[in-house]
């Protein structure tokens, strides 16, 4: 494409934009506003080099990527499944819609009380609520591209005598995927809200208990590193799905690059 | 015509949209032989698609019925092979993937498949083009791997709703030749629907010609040209030239009552 900046220009003013907002904020620090309430960034990079020196921000990181990891392939998992079933069975998805939108409706963080009650603090708490929360966003999207699949293709590939296994594998599946992968790129923020969530309410392990024990000191520098930490796992899960996304979808990639025509 | 392949016996068709029904196709009798190539040609919009999706059991007739070897279709009627005017492609597999779809359905084994997706491709002349997707490819190109798709499992009845619309006159010819020799040396039943006159008479054993909305046969013409025609010196023949120019005559008032309608 002509006239597009080169990546590499286009990476050279991301970090000169970073640099400028963090010498803003530098500056500001302790003029402008109080150390206390927004800390500096050479505070907050020191915190970080001490944590990651003892370990502690690892630990605490590895603590919540499990969670939202484990959490989010459960959910996920169960959200496709769910979503291919009910798009497949017209009766099963009619007779379970009420009940599917209710839950829906119900903001999944109020499940957590209950989950503690059922399975304890520990981890199994937080990954059970990142999967309830992955779950539905799955499921919703993964049953609307079911549902969405053209009916031409499915005729076309029934009068070449194909079962319902071809049709899955052949038709259905490849057509809802692209609605299967959004569900799972916007849950990947929530499920770090699972996690996270679930760390703030209750645990003494993980970046969210990281960050409730820095408030808990008037650490600010503390808070600040404990969301960068957040920041950076939330930027590997994304980039893990997109890669997967891109393997799972080779024609995808042709359409986005090839030259419009109409 | 004894023992029909395919009988279309009284069939009518409406369809009820929200706004209006619309009667397709009325009082339709036709009777198909095995081993026949029938071209169907008519106005659009006058049914003729209806018709194949009929013979495909899509969906029933609303009035008549249609048999298929003596049975009513009442379901998919997989001794058919269609390929529709949009050519209905997986747009996630490529060229080769697509021609390969009805051979995996019949479990062959991949040598098999191999080889004649090989030939397939060199049939309808895709070479080169095995890998690529079909966002990538022209209209004609589609159009092209869904023929090769179609000759793929091989069903024992066409259905071809326009087949080679989009072709250029070089390639329309030469897979015109490529179905006629098919049609021949298989004894394929063939139901072939088309805008143009002149495929209709080079092609056809009986040329259909149907109305306007409601579509109902007006005339069926045999054709005094012979089963193995040579279709490189069609032009020069004159029952070739006569029977278009026939076609052509029967064909003019319905255009002009089309044009009226549309005024």
């Amino acid at each position: 494409m002509k006239g597009a900046p080169s990546t590499f220009r286009i990476n050279a003013l991301r970090l000169a934009l970073l640099a400028v907002i963090l010498i803003a904020w530098q500056l500001a620090s302790g003029t402008l506003v109080p150390i206390f309430f927004i800390s500096e960034p050479t505070a907050i990079a020191a915190q970080l080099y001490i944590w990651i020196a003892d370990g502690s921000l690892f630990f605490h990181t590895l603590i919540t990527a499990t969670e939202a990891f484990a959490g989010f392939f459960l959910g996920g998992a169960l959200g496709i499944c769910t979503g291919v079933l009910l798009g497949r069975v017209k009766l099963l998805a009619d007779l379970l819609d009420p009940f599917i939108m209710a839950f829906y409706s119900l903001p999944k963080i109020a499940l957590a009380p209950l989950f503690i009650l059922w399975i304890g603090i520990g981890m199994d708490m937080k990954i059970a609520l990142t999967a309830v929360i992955v779950f539905f966003l799955v499921f919703l999207n993964t049953y609307t591209g079911v549902r969405n699949v053209s009916r031409e293709l499915i005729a076309i590939l029934s009068l070449m005598g194909a079962n319902e296994r071809h049709v899955l594998t052949k038709v259905v599946i490849p057509s809802a995927i692209t609605w299967v992968f959004a569900g799972l790129r916007i849950s990947v923020p929530y499920a770090l809200i699972g996690a996270i969530v679930g760390e703030l309410i209750a645990s003494n392990r993980g970046l969210g208990y990281l960050l409730t024990s820095s408030a808990g000191q008037f650490d600010t520098s503390g808070v600040f590193a404990a969301l960068i930490a957040i920041m950076i796992l939330a930027f590997i899960l994304n980039t893990f799905v997109k890669l997967v996304e891109k393997k799972a979808m080779p024609w995808k990639s042709f359409e986005a690059t090839r030259d419009v025509t109409i | 015509m004894g023992n029909a392949l395919i009988r279309f016996a009284g069939v009518g068709k409406t369809f009820n949209s929200s706004e209006r029904i619309v009667c397709a196709v009325e009082n339709v009798d036709l009777d198909i032989a095995r081993g026949e190539l029938i071209t169907i040609v008519g106005p659009s919009g006058c049914g003729k698609s209806t018709l194949l999706n009929m013979a495909a059991g899509l969906f029933q007739p609303s009035a008549g019925a249609v048999f298929y070897d003596g049975a009513e279709v009442t379901a998919y009627n997989l001794k058919t092979g269609y390929i529709t005017q949009n050519d209905h492609l997986l747009p996630w597999r490529d060229v080769a993937g697509n021609i390969a779809v009805p051979m995996e359905i019949q479990s062959r084994s991949r040598p098999d498949i191999r080889s004649r997706l090989e030939e397939l491709v060199g049939l309808v002349g895709l070479n080169g083009f095995e890998r690529s997707y079909p966002s990538q490819l022209s209209g004609g190109m589609r159009k092209r791997t869904a023929l090769a798709r179609l000759l793929a499992y091989d069903p024992e009845t066409l259905l071809m709703d326009e087949p080679f619309a989009a072709l250029d006159a070089q390639l329309r010819l030469n897979m015109q030749i490529e179905l006629l020799k098919i049609s021949r040396r298989l004894n394929k039943t063939i139901i072939f629907v088309t805008h143009d006159l002149d495929e209709a008479v080079a092609l056809g054993d009986r040329c259909v010609v149907f109305s306007p909305r409601p579509g109902t046969i007006r005339q069926i013409i045999k054709s005094p040209l012979p089963r193995d025609r040579d279709l490189l010196q069609l032009r020069h023949d004159p029952s070739y030239i006569a029977l278009t120019a026939d076609l052509w005559d029967i064909i003019t008032p319905t255009l002009a009552q089309t044009r009226g309608e549309a005024n």
